[in-house]
């Protein structure tokens, strides 16, 4: 049976608190995450922490990418295209677990964010869905 | 002739991994995710298999933006672990069945499932982490291991039914295998958990135990299971369930479980983790 793509496609936008990376996002963002793959060399890395706008000038990104990513604002940069995987590239040369740089899209800080987890996680209750309220 | 015997299913959690290579594993947080796999370790030194093929996806490893291939089997002798970001883990090179990985390669192609055939790629915590799991911290990996990576990164990912007919496929391709090797098939990834925005950390125990209960009970529902599903119910990174489908479809209908852990939570993720043996 074949599925409509843009009925498929459009229930992700039902999610709360959730952007799916689609091709629409995949394309906006693929020099925000070709960047991201760029650190998983030592030398890149090297160069990276020593001067973060300069190593920025070889890629081209938009201004709102670039500031994103000085700002470590990972919110925003999945709303410019990036993706967790790719944007772990980062924060894993900064030298933060996941739940480190994770919590800091949820308003939490991270001790209250892993005392959520360790208390058995985000319920999903009331956050399944927009319309449907469930 | 060849044969697949045993699956088994686990989440591949970075941390898990991170804990093993640097001896935080009497920490009581990882012993509560550790010793559920306690039970699989002696099965699994009794077992012994020739082979392990094992379904995981990449991270943003070995594929970047460049190439999304949505089912890609490693076709060469070695594969190193990859660097993440954090340097590689410091775990054995695995060593490949290649004429095994080429035989299903081209006997899926065949069976109309058009594989990618990949060489020159590291690969990352999604494969080791299981291979931890499973056999602690050996000089070299016990046995075979065929890498099979699924795209769950970019959508759309391959619906659970498709998941579940490669893994018919697979099984029949190690059928007509000549070599006498005992294989097991895992799939690797989940089970809830989400990754990114304002409902990260979401966590569905309910849903995760009902996935893991229908994997003997009611297989047909989770084969027919839309993505909406699992990201609404699952979260965003609970898309990687459709993996185990892969190894459950190469099972055939009769399966007994043997094992299962569950515990919440490694990192941001639901653990969870079972075996199944197959029925002839």
């Amino acid at each position: 049976m074949m599925t409509d793509i843009h009925a498929y496609l459009a229930e992700f936008d039902d999610i709360p608190g959730t952007r799916v990376f689609t091709a629409a996002r995949a394309r906006k963002g693929y020099w925000l995450n070709q960047f991201c793959m760029s650190l998983m060399k030592p030398q890149n890395r090297d160069r990276w922490k020593a001067d973060e706008t300069a190593y920025l000038t070889d890629w081209p990104m938009s201004v709102a990418q670039k500031a994103a990513l000085l700002a470590r604002d990972y919110d925003r940069l999945l709303e410019l295209g990036g993706n967790i995987y790719f944007l772990a590239k980062v924060f894993s040369t900064d030298g933060l677990s996941f739940v480190q740089a994770v919590s800091t899209m949820t308003g939490m800080s991270v001790e209250d964010y892993k005392a959520m987890m360790i208390a058995g996680g985000r319920s999903p209750v009331g956050i399944r869905s927009r319309t449907e309220d469930r | 002739m060849a044969r697949i015997t045993a699956g088994l299913a686990t989440s591949h959690v970075p941390a898990i991994g991170a804990a093993i290579d640097n001896g935080k594993t009497d920490e009581p947080y990882w012993r509560k995710v550790l010793d559920g796999y306690q039970w699989t370790q002696a099965w699994i030194a009794r077992e012994k298999p020739d082979v392990v093929i094992v379904v995981y996806n990449d991270h943003a490893s070995a594929f970047d933006m460049n190439l999304i291939p949505t089912f890609a089997i490693g076709c060469a002798e070695t594969f190193a672990p990859a660097d993440e970001g954090w340097g590689p883990r410091p775990v054995p090179i695995v060593e490949n069945n290649a004429d095994l990985a080429w035989h299903i390669a081209q006997s899926c192609i065949l069976d109309e499932f058009d594989m990618t055939m990949v060489s020159g790629i590291t690969v990352d915590h999604g494969l080791t982490v299981p291979l931890s799991l499973m056999f602690g911290q050996p000089d070299a990996w016990p046995c075979k291991v065929v890498p099979l990576a699924v795209n769950v990164v970019t959508y759309p990912p391959p619906s659970g039914n498709r998941c579940w007919r490669l893994g018919e496929a697979i099984a029949r391709a190690v059928a007509s295998f000549p070599e006498d090797l005992n294989v097991q098939i895992w799939g690797t990834g989940g089970m809830s958990h989400q990754l990114q925005g304002a409902r990260a950390g979401l966590i569905n125990q309910p849903w995760d135990k009902a996935f893991l209960d229908d994997l003997t009970n009611d297989p047909e529902r989770l084969r027919r299971m839309s993505h909406i599903e699992y990201l609404r119910e699952a979260g965003s990174e609970g898309i990687e369930l459709v993996m185990w489908l892969i190894m459950r479809g190469a099972l055939g209908p009769d399966v007994r479980e043997l094992h299962r852990h569950y515990h919440v939570p490694a990192s941001n993720t639901a653990v969870g983790h079972i075996v199944l043996e197959k029925h002839p």
